[in-house]
């Protein structure tokens, strides 16, 4: 066979395995770290179908679908999409699969870009589907391939969990010979019994599901992704995933148990391990899901002082305990240097979101929050968002705070894409209840987040066909909202008159902010601003935005306590925003 | 895991990091050697810092490399530099971008840009050289290659031939931009190095 070697991530690695495996068809929405695997996805779609499914719950619906169809499919998702699709998926671990399904779950430990740090292996254990857990870009190839084979062969979906490391890592993958298997054709042949919960038939699927675990259990012990890596058996290590990786290098004398299969664990397996080596230790990455396993099954295990949980694992946290094994002080690790400025993210120069969040901090708004760039209006000098839970969770909460008679201006705030994943159902609920909060749609054209991709609003799809754009006002029309209005967001002061005109008025409303991201739309500057020497008086107006293009200059030498504003060309794309907060007219048009 | 070579680049979100640390995977993989590369997307990007790491040996396991485990440091960025230097290793070399960028916290006036910071990234760092890419791209009319001549620079310290630098930006550079990416790396490759690895 042909070495067909590349160097790839994690999620560009299960894209292709998703490929070579057969699958016709993906949906999925993104979410960090998964996104890149639709993505990746797409580069085949002379094979496979895909799309951006408008949230994780139709997503797994759409795949689903398509199992019963016949076809092979995957689905991907960060960790909380997971929340999002567990409706359908419970379900459907009992009605079980027809053309093989694989589910991507990428998990964020550390959370890098992400509002919590659950760990997805409960959720396979909770749905009774097996799981595989890959620890390098190479087992996320070779995974893919063997969930897609065993969910058709055992009839179930089939977890594949990831973490950020292993979604955003690249390493050499070995693509074999790198040719589509065409699986054979499966039909879909009509069987209520099978695929219809009712409780009659429903009871029997949960006894089936009982008794594919004892299958699902002898995989398990069976797997070639249950790996013994002897070594001095003094020292025992049971692990999964990217954990492997960072014991393997903190540990080079141990025997270690990698498990690949880590739902069901095999018991049999890890019975025998233990017995075989000296101490046992457990690292895993996250919660205790294997330890609490291994000591429900009366095997001892030694815990160190160590703490491994919370947060990500990392090379230096391996290396103190290892130490601390060693029975060796714990090795210093260098800190930061003291007294750097901060380089936090920001929204971008002429952001759209800007104006918004200007206006909602003069009307002294409390302002519930939704997932994506604009979580970044909490911080200073913005400050205008004072709640986050989840995808879609600011409007209910707006209507909430309402209900129970929160006092003063009260706003939720969405983006355009986050509110056809979820605050559709939520803004319905505020209309049907007579409700009277405010909803603003932060309508930038694309899901900014996690790296501009297309949704309902945007008129295209992932495979690039032009389609139907669903306008945010028609959808909010549509609902029963009244109070429907779209506003330019450059132009502060009808933001503002408009925002405060709807806060005020005790009547459910929806306001669209519509501009488009800056960042996504490359749009070619055509406008600069600036301030000419000596027209700034300092009074720090401008700042109030908090754009990154503004910068505060060096202390004029005649007035050490005046500070001049200045505008860097290199990032200033002229949104405008600034010029009309200046009293002085100070801020400029630029000759370009 | 002596033989693996741990490469962090670091430097400011849209500064060209990721492309630096694809060029070094692909050319661990021309030269038959085993690599790993670690890098966070998300919300880090909007004018965050920025990290990437890449490790290449005989054999990889971790992506990531323990604070204190790094070979060469490459800065795109002086203040990025300072911020990282606790990744080094205590002999361990930093290559520098001759380039300043202020965070939003100094633009605001809500923290103070360090006084100082040549002479701060002359103390802290016992190998350092400071690349003058930003100029030297400038010169070459495209800024955004900057990330190309800090490879060119660091190509010097590699043992790895020059004709494989060439063939790795080659396979990942588009046609287009492929004249201007091979003279950045040559103009970084030709920065007299003053200090060995």
């Amino acid at each position: 066979m042909q070495v067909n070697k590349k160097v790839l991530s994690g999620n560009e690695a299960i894209a292709h395995a998703a490929w070579v495996a057969g699958v016709r068809v993906a949906s999925a929405y993104p979410g960090t770290p998964s996104t890149e695997i639709l993505e990746n996805v797409a580069n085949f779609k002379d094979d496979i179908y895909c799309e951006w499914a408008v949230n994780e719950k139709v997503g797994m619906e759409v795949v689903i679908g398509a199992s019963f169809a016949g076809a092979r499919s995957l689905t991907a998702m960060k960790h909380v999409g997971l929340n999002v699709a567990l409706d359908p998926l419970m379900t459907f671990a009992y009605v079980g699969a027809n053309g093989g399904v694989v589910i991507i779950s990428a998990d964020d430990p550390g959370m890098h870009s992400s509002q919590n740090e659950q760990d997805n292996r409960y959720l396979a254990k909770f749905a009774k589907v097996p799981m595989l857990e890959p620890a390098d870009s190479q087992e996320c190839y070779d995974m893919t391939q063997t969930a897609l084979d065993l969910s058709e062969e055992l009839r179930t979906p089939v977890i594949v969990r990831t973490t950020t490391r292993i979604s955003h890592s690249s390493g050499i993958v070995d693509l074999g010979d790198f040719k589509r298997r065409e699986p054979t054709e499966l039909k879909y042949a009509k069987d209520i019994e099978r695929r219809v919960p009712v409780p009659m038939f429903a009871r029997k699927m949960r006894l089936a599901l009982e008794e594919k675990q004892q299958e699902f259990a002898r995989r398990a012990e069976n797997s070639p992704y249950q790996r013994i890596e002897r070594g001095d058996d003094r020292i025992g290590i049971i692990t999964s995933g990217i954990a492997y990786q960072y014991a393997r290098e903190a540990f080079p004398e141990a025997s270690i148990l990698k498990l690949g299969m880590t739902f069901p664990i095999p018991r049999q397996l890890i019975s025998d391990f233990a017995l075989s080596v000296g101490k046992l230790y457990i690292i895993e990455e996250g919660e205790p899901y294997l330890e609490e396993q291994i000591l429900a099954m009366g095997i001892k295990i030694t815990q160190p002082k160590t703490n491994l949980r919370i947060g990500e694992l990392n090379p230096n946290r391996l290396e103190a305990l290892a130490a601390e094994i060693a029975g060796q002080p714990a090795p210093k690790v260098a800190h930061q240097m003291d007294g750097l400025p901060a380089r936090p993210p920001v929204l971008c120069p002429g952001c759209s979101h800007r104006g918004v969040f200007y206006a909602l901090n003069r009307l002294k708004a409390t302002v519930t929050g939704d997932i994506g760039c604009y979580s970044l209006g909490a911080f200073p000098p913005l400050s205008a968002m004072d709640t986050i839970v989840c995808m879609g969770a600011s409007v209910g909460n707006a209507h909430g705070m309402r209900k129970a008679g929160h006092e003063g201006r009260v706003a939720a705030v969405i983006g355009d894409s986050t509110f056809f994943h979820s605050g559709i159902t939520g803004l319905l609920n505020v209309v049907y209840n007579q409700g009277t909060s405010t909803t603003i749609v932060l309508d930038n054209r694309t899901t900014a987040m996690t790296g501009h991709q297309d949704h309902p609003g945007t008129g295209r799809t992932l495979m690039g066909a032009q389609t139907v754009e669903t306008k945010v006002e028609d959808v909010a029309a549509g609902l029963g909202v009244k109070r429907v209005r779209v506003i330019d967001p450059y132009d502060l002061e009808e933001t503002y008159n408009v925002l405060k005109e709807e806060l005020d008025t005790p009547e459910a409303s929806v306001v669209v902010s519509k501009m488009a991201c800056v960042l996504g739309a490359k749009i070619k500057v055509t406008r600069q601003y600036t301030i000419p020497a000596d027209a700034c008086k300092g009074c720090g107006m401008c700042l109030k935005i908090g754009c990154p293009a503004i910068e505060v200059g060096d202390p004029d030498p005649n007035n050490p306590k005046l500070k001049k504003a200045r505008i860097n060309p290199v990032l200033c794309v002229g949104c405008g925003m600034c010029a009309q907060l200046c009293k002085f007219g100070a801020i400029v048009e630029a000759v370009i | 895991m002596t033989d693996t070579l741990n490469i962090s680049l670091v430097g400011v979100g849209g500064q060209g990091t990721l492309l630096a640390s694809e060029i070094l995977c692909r050319v661990a993989l021309l030269s038959g050697r085993d690599v790993k590369k670690s890098e966070v997307h998300g919300m880090a990007q909007r004018g965050g810092s920025v990290v990437s790491q890449v490790r290449m040996g005989e054999k990889v396991h971790s992506p990531l490399i323990g604070i204190g485990e790094t070979d060469v440091l490459i800065a795109f960025e002086k203040l990025e530099a300072l911020r990282h230097a606790h990744f080094l290793k205590p002999n361990g070399l930093a290559m520098v971008n001759d380039q300043e960028i202020r965070p939003v916290t100094v633009s605001s006036g809500q923290a103070q840009w360090p006084d100082d910071l040549d002479g701060k990234l002359k103390s802290t760092f016992a190998k350092l050289e400071v690349i003058p890419a930003l100029n030297i791209a400038r010169g070459l009319g495209n800024v955004r290659i900057v990330n190309v001549v800090m490879i060119g620079a660091l190509s010097n310290h590699l043992d790895i031939p020059e004709d494989t630098w060439r063939q790795a930006i080659t396979s990942l550079v588009k046609p287009q931009f492929l004249d201007s990416n091979l003279r950045a790396f040559d103009a970084g490759r030709a920065v007299c190095c003053r200090v060995g690895l």
